[in-house]
């Protein structure tokens, strides 16, 4: 199958002041075309720096890229002029929502100044001849009346009252749900093949929150857009997701359709998470340890010194990802077969 | 029986909304005429959405907010109205927990003074005994002797919130009120606190008041839930019988809107539109009207009081 | 005291806060060894005539002023009266403004403003003329000299003091320390103070500066000590007459007045790199 996203092996590295931390160690990752899939982990494990590295929006000094390849469409992003990436790929093909609807819009700004700019450079029906963006760029007239149809008709989708009168607010005048749909009209516009949604529900309230991950989850499926969504909530995760992919210290540790995930989970660590949300019955089952630092990272796998099923050889080597059927990959040495411990 | 430990009748707190100039043009309505019952030894939940007035609640009877209106009895006596010194006394028995109770440490001073000053504030325990005492508390919080010569910066997050717990316990308070303790932390972590919060229930004999916008977690620990709108409450009982049939259409909604693991999706179910009104510009009448399915011309008019229901009280002229 | 261990450090990595140390040290060594430096430590109090106005030489190192004294040597103990109102003045405008600025950022209610109100008023009036006119009206004399600065300096730590006391009322610790029963005494004494120590000492440093500048204009005016009291200013306003041939009469004051000033704001600019945002930051947990 001709996957839109596959990340291989991508090894990224953070300069820090007690020296460099291997924040991402060899990460591949799968995600195919009209697939929503959910990147899951604990704050540490990497996944907002994974979803960084794929829009290559990584803090210049501070970050590394040292092995790996993102491929997008059959071209590694990480190779290709940083030019084309940046007219054709990033805010176009590939687009973004942001975690804090709070602070992502520019407060001094009307709704339709902001949207039209990102049409400015990014509508589909613009033919960038190359180049930088430049205040000096004319905007033709007749594409900016279409643009703005579109916009206004990316607000009706997502269930903005009154588009127009909207369209002249400033952002602040819109509640934090509200600015989320925002985001994700925004992200839809330029007709993208894939969105990074970096927690964007986490900030919300539950109630709004539901109203969000149903609003996005028909937009993309009527649109066939991939999602790579990534969240510490699992719950969310299997609200939303047709695919799980969980992360721990800067590795990948299994990868799988919602429901195999959530009911035959094969990976320790993914035995100890589900089992770590609180249930019904009201036991409390936490994971003993803590988590790692990047620094000085263990080796092997990361996770054996947590593990109740770790040996010698999860210490020396990292496991190599196993098959275990029906897409549904992990990478231990040690995997469990059997039902999910918590009955929900 | 037991007496209730913690009692609050019709309490409200306002806060005045003023305008560019200063002058007051309205009121924000954070708790708008709350009451509850805590008995000792138990763990009541207090769950809302962000301008619920949960946390207002909590900071009031606190103390950290003087109460607009109504009565706060701790132990029978009346504390809501105390001049300030005889209401500084009480925080002996009445504590309360931040969101992060590392941030409750002062950046400036070691652990062990730190742990020392409760002691210092409320007891006439000689040095001697309140280093005693200093270390059995941290000792039952999980944390080595040597941390009484670190700062604060020098412990990591989780030990920082073990400290701040200490520092608390020191007083052996009666009852604890515990704000968000596990809002924004990750699962595994959650997991660890929500179980350090129980030992210390036991070791300490404590009652909790837990508020949390986290309704699996206040599930797990609490064994009396109040649910919270827009400054009043509208259901309130044990736990399990809300959570399996909820009466109140808020709180039904509500529990809806959880992303549950296994089991059918929320956005398939989930029913509530709109977004809730501000606290400023209370609806009239019933205050959840606005987005509820159930509504009638009745509830414009008439605020509907809590009334006894299933086991639980609600507050609905329809449930 | 590893606290000033650390800021000493971290002080000696910015070399113009180093170049203000160094400054200092060596106003402080002069004015507490001046008898031991001076060549003509008698030259404070007698007169040469007959050797007035000699350029410098080897037995007058900077010349000589208008008495025939030695200016090198004058100098020297000039630099005692320089710290001592330096100290003294800011010293006193510290004890004044300090609590003046705890009390109005703690309340809220009509003291708070009134005080505020107060300090703004002296703040109102530029400090040099304000100092003019309170140590016209009282004579000129040293401890008047004090008295003035000391009077219209103090708004500076009230106002610093003020800000930093309601910004901190904001912050968790004292909302928390509060609610465990902290009296309000335990509060600003133990927790405020110790907290706002640092805007206060950058704050004093800089004052220092401001401080012996304005006492020199003082001096110049004829406000300061009388003579034959060696103080800068004064020497400089002695100068004038004789320039431009005498010119190390007024150079070398000149020179020293700079050099202070200078040392002191140097110091307090790399002080306040150091204490306020390095040591707020510090409380970074350990976390991935």
């Amino acid at each position: 199958m001709a996957e839109l996203l596959a990340v291989r092996g991508l090894r990224v590295e953070f300069a820090t002041d007690r020296g460099p931390a291997q924040v991402l160690d060899g990460i591949s990752l799968d995600v195919g075309p009209g697939e929503v899939v959910g990147l899951v982990g604990e704050s540490g494990c990497g996944k907002t720096t994974l979803a960084r590295a794929i829009l290559g929006v990584l803090p210049a000094g501070a970050a590394r890229i040292r092995d790996g390849e993102v491929r997008f469409k059959g071209a590694d992003l990480l190779r290709e002029d940083p030019r084309v990436v940046n007219d054709h790929v990033r805010g176009r093909a590939i687009t973004f929502i942001p975690q804090d609807p709070f602070t992502s819009f520019s407060p001094l700004f009307s709704v339709e100044t902001q949207m039209m700019d990102l049409m400015k450079w990014k509508s589909p029906r613009a033919t960038n001849g190359g180049g930088p963006p430049s205040i000096f760029r004319r905007y033709p007239r007749a594409r900016y009346r279409a643009d703005r149809e579109a916009v206004l008709e990316a607000l009706r989708a997502v269930q903005i009252p009154e588009p127009a009168r909207a369209l002249r607010r400033l952002p602040h005048e819109f509640s934090g749900g509200q600015r989320q749909r925002l985001m994700i009209a925004m992200a839809l516009l330029p007709r993208p093949d894939l969105i990074i949604a970096d927690e964007p529900t986490t900030a919300l309230d539950v109630t709004i929150q539901a109203q969000i991950l149903r609003l996005l989850r028909e937009l993309v499926k009527e649109r066939g857009v991939s999602v790579l969504f990534t969240t510490h909530d699992l719950g969310t995760a299997h609200e939303i997701c047709d695919r799980v992919v969980v992360m721990y210290a800067g590795q990948e540790m299994e990868a799988a359709p919602t429901d195999a995930f959530f009911g035959r989970p094969a990976h320790p660590y993914t035995r100890r998470l589900l089992a770590s949300v609180p249930s019904p019955d009201g036991e409390i089952r936490d994971i003993p340890g803590e988590v790692p630092s990047l620094v000085a990272p263990p080796s092997g796998c990361r996770f054996h010194p947590r593990c109740d099923h770790a040996t010698a050889e999860c210490r020396e080597v990292r496991p190599a990802p196993r098959e275990l059927g029906e897409d549904h990959a992990v990478r231990c040495h040690h995997p469990v077969d059997a039902p999910a411990e918590v009955d929900r | 029986m037991n007496a209730p430990l913690l009692e609050i009748v019709e309490l409200v707190r306002h806060f005045p909304v003023r305008s560019a100039f200063g002058r007051r043009v309205g009121w924000l309505r954070a708790v708008d005429g709350v009451s509850l019952t805590v008995l000792p030894g138990e763990t009541l939940g207090l769950v809302g959405e962000s301008g619920c007035g949960k946390s207002t609640l909590g900071k009031t009877v606190m103390g950290i907010h003087a109460p607009t209106a109504g009565d706060i009895r701790f132990a029978g006596r009346e504390i809501g109205r105390l001049p300030r010194r005889a209401r500084r006394a009480v925080a002996k028995d009445l504590q309360y927990v931040y969101q992060d109770p590392g941030a409750s440490l002062d950046p400036r001073w070691k652990v062990g003074p730190l742990l020392h000053e409760p002691l210092k504030i409320h007891t006439t325990l000689s040095r001697a005994e309140r280093e005693r005492e200093v270390r059995a508390i941290l000792a039952a919080v999980g944390l080595p002797d040597a941390h009484l010569d670190l700062y604060p910066h020098e412990l990591s997050g989780g030990q920082q919130r073990r400290v701040g717990l200490a520092r608390i316990l020191t007083l052996r308070p009666r009852l604890v009120i515990l704000d968000e303790p596990t809002s924004g932390l990750d699962v595994s972590v959650q997991a660890s606190v929500l179980k350090l919060f129980r030992s210390l229930q036991e070791t300490f004999a404590l009652t909790y008041v837990f508020i949390s916008h986290d309704l699996s977690v206040v599930r797990a620990m609490c064994a009396r839930i109040a649910v919270m709108y827009l400054g009043k409450i509208v259901e309130l009982g044990p736990t399990a019988g809300v959570f399996e049939k909820p009466r109140h259409p808020y709180t039904q909604s509500l529990l809806a809107a959880v992303p549950r693991i296994g089991g059918r999706r929320v956005t398939q179910d989930f029913a509530l539109e709109g977004e809730p009104p501000n606290p400023r510009d209370v609806p009239s009448g019933c205050r959840f009207r606005t987005r509820c399915s159930l509504a009638q011309a009745r509830c414009a008019v008439e605020e509907p009081p809590l009334r006894p229901l299933d086991g639980r009280t609600v507050a609905c002229h329809f449930a | 005291m590893s606290a000033a261990w650390f800021v000493l450090t971290r002080l000696a990595q910015d070399r113009s806060a180093l170049a203000g140390v160094v400054l200092i040290a060596l106003l402080v060594v002069c004015a507490a060894l001046a008898p031991v430096l001076a060549t003509h430590p008698e030259d404070v109090f007698e007169l040469h005539p007959a050797e007035r106005l000699q350029a410098p030489s080897i037995a007058h190192w900077l010349g000589t002023d208008r008495m025939g004294s030695d200016v090198y040597s004058r100098l020297l103990f000039g630099a005692r009266i320089t710290i001592l109102i330096g100290v003294i003045a800011v010293g006193a405008s510290l004890v004044i403004g300090v609590p003046i600025g705890l009390v109005a950022g703690y309340f809220h209610g009509w003291l708070s403003d009134a005080l505020m109100r107060v300090s703004d008023i002296f703040l109102a009036v530029p400090q040099v003329v304000l100092a003019i006119a309170i140590a016209q009206t009282l004579g000129p004399s040293l401890p008047n000299v004090i008295l003035a600065l000391s009077v219209t300096y103090w708004p500076w730590f009230a106002r610093v003091v003020y800000a930093e006391t309601r910004a901190l009322q904001k912050e968790i610790f004292v909302e928390s320390t509060a609610a465990l029963g902290a009296s309000p005494w335990r509060l600003t004494v133990l927790h405020v103070l110790p907290s706002i120590a640092s805007p206060i000492i950058v704050r004093a440093s800089i004052g220092m500066g401001f401080t012996i500048l304005t006492a020199a204009a003082l001096g110049f005016l004829g406000l300061g000590p009388p003579p034959p009291t060696p103080e800068w200013g004064r020497t400089i306003a002695e100068s004038r007459e004789f320039l431009p041939d005498a010119w190390w009469y007024a150079a070398a004051p000149g020179l020293a007045i700079f050099l202070t000033v200078m040392g002191f704001n140097l110091l307090g600019d790399g002080l306040r790199d150091v204490l306020d945002p390095r040591l707020r930051r510090s409380r970074t947990a350990g976390d991935g």
